[in-house]
Formats: C-alpha cells, structure tokens, sequence
C-alpha cells in the first residue's frame, strides 16, 4: 500500500532512506493509520491536519521533539482534531481510557487484552 | 502465582503504558463510529511493520555469530546477556535463545499480549496473532514455513516454541556462508525479524546485496 504524497509531505514527518515513514513503538505506527484512515472517510483534508499538526509542533519550540517525541505531538494533535470535530468529548476519551486501563488490571499477565463492555 | 520482589512490577496482571491507554481509546471510539476499520488499520501498518522498533536482537545474533564468549552467556542466561547491549525495560525480560543447527530448526508462537518483546525482535507480522496461524504453526510447521518460502531438508527436527509471559524466545539462525570475517555491524544487516522469530532465515550475503 503507497501513501499519497500528501501524507508523505506531512511537516517534519519522520522517513527512511526509501522515503516510508518509520516508526519507534508500536503505537505510533497505529495512530499514524488511524489518522490517515480517519482522514479517507472525507473528515478532515491533509491540509487541516498538517495545520494541526504543526500548531501543536510549534509549542515545543523548533517542533524537533526535544521535551516529547513527534508521535507524542501527533497524538496530541489528533486528540484536538477529533474534539475540535466534535468526534471526542474529552470526557468520552477519558471514559474509554480508563476502561482500557481496567481491561489490563483484570486480564492475567500473558493474556491478549481485550476491552470488555 | 508467586510473587518474585526482585521485579517492580506485578506479574499477576497485564498494563499498559498511559500513551497506549490513550492510543487504544481512539481506536476503539473511531471504530465504534465506524471511521476506522481494524482490519484496515493493520494492512496499513503491514507494509511498514518490518521497519518498526529497533530490532535490537538483530545486534544481539550477530555477536552471538562472532564472540562464542558471548554467545555462552547468551545461552547461561540471555535476559543478562541481551541487557550487556544496554537494551533493558519490560519487553526484554525472560529472553531465552533457542539455536538453529544444521538439524534442528526453531519456530516461535506467541499470544501477542502486551509484553511481546518488539524491543528485541521487530514488531510482529500482522498474521502472528491469528489463531489459525498458531495452530497450523503447532500441527503443521513444515507446511506453514513453505508458505514462507522456507523449504528444509526432510531431516531437519522442527521445533515450535509457545512463547509466553514467562519466556519469549530468540531464534539464532544459522550464520550463512560466506560471512567469514565479517563485522558485526555488517552481520546485524542479514538477520531480519523473521529469521528471529524462525519464519525464515538468515539473509544470504547476495540477498542483502539485491536488497540494496
């Protein structure tokens, strides 16, 4: 699967030398195809989330991930798109979060965590 | 389950970090309003799962190939040995090794819960965690590695691996031909996440040459 190119010019985007985006943890690589799937659904334009995005990026200073790491800045600024879109009430998020939090306390070590509801 | 004090963290129940609390939140509210799809989320991230996570055991096998000092304490007690890297924290705990030969090939299966160790191995292929996979892995290895493109002599001893909570292995694969006097470095670059978990093998030296 290619990413549009679009995606690929997204401000300050960590790439390989094949040009592809890399990824330090799991997570990251999953947010990352949330937002581009999320965004497919006609929701946002790359261009509103590279504005996001960088916003969020110009609060630590140069945007160069010194005090958090891109994908910590590109979580944030997902999180702010989807409220902004009225998606995410932060009290929903919150919600979900602690029962994904009570889901890993109550599933043995060693077990797939799967949320209950 | 006993509790062992020496750890600083309980064994009796899984966790997750808070930024994988926060991650697995959106995923399940964009699923449940149906902008997302997981299916499609990991076709997505299988194309770039090869480059995800550091990969550290791919340095830990290439010392293994050249130190026999190391690879000694690798099999005395590989969590010890893995953390010489300076590679520590959760997911590179109660490592053990498990060598290929000439005879003996070795596959791992997994649960896939959160403390799969990426750190050490690469993030898992996308197919790991489906059961079939798993089961086909146990009945039928043979089989499954020929998908993978992997045919062995009818000879070779098979062996497949649960890993767990408690032990999560490292596949050491046979160090290809031709590699004499290589450096470390230059070795790390054969080992792939698949030959660490045993879906495949070491890179030939013109593999990694056509790779380039």
């Amino acid at each position: 699967m290619t990413l549009p190119d679009s995606v690929l010019a997204t401000p300050k985007l960590p790439l390989d030398q094949d040009g592809g985006p890399v990824f330090s943890e799991p997570w990251e690589a999953r947010v990352f195809a949330m937002t581009v799937k999320t965004h497919e659904t006609g929701m946002f334009s790359w261009n509103e989330w590279a504005e996001t995005l960088g916003a969020e990026l110009a609060k630590d200073g140069d945007g160069s991930g010194t005090s958090l790491g891109y994908y910590d800045h590109w979580l944030n600024a997902f999180e702010t798109l989807l409220s902004r879109k009225g998606i995410a009430a932060a009290g929903q998020l919150q919600g979900l979060r602690d029962a994904w939090d009570q889901a890993a306390r109550t599933t043995p070590h060693g077990e797939p965590i799967e949320l209950k509801r | 389950m006993a509790h062992n004090h020496d750890h600083d963290h309980d064994h009796d129940h899984s966790e997750l970090s808070e930024i994988e609390l926060r991650v697995r939140a959106l995923e399940t509210l964009l699923t449940e309003k149906g902008y997302v799809d997981p299916p499609a989320l990991d076709e997505l991230i299988e194309t770039y799962e090869t480059k995800i996570g550091p990969k550290n055991g791919a340095q830990v096998v290439a010392r293994a190939w050249s130190d026999p000092a190391y690879l000694e304490r690798l099999r005395a007690d590989a969590t010890a040995a893995i953390a010489e890297f300076g590679f520590t924290g959760r997911q590179g705990e109660h490592m053990v090794v498990v060598e290929n030969t000439a005879n003996t090939h070795n596959m791992v299966v997994c649960t896939l819960c959160s403390c799969y160790p990426w750190t050490v191995l690469g993030l898992p292929p996308v197919w790991y965690k489906s059961a079939p996979y798993r089961s086909r892995a146990v009945r039928d290895p043979r089989g499954v590695l020929l998908e993978f493109g992997v045919s062995l002599p009818k000879d070779t001893e098979i062996r497949v691996w649960d890993s767990t909570a408690e032990i999560r292995y490292l596949v050491i694969p046979e160090r290809p031909s031709g590699t004499g006097g290589w450096s470390e470095e230059q070795l790390a670059e054969l080992v792939t996440r698949d030959c660490m978990i045993g879906t495949g093998l070491a890179l030939q030296p013109s593999e990694l040459e056509a790779a380039q």
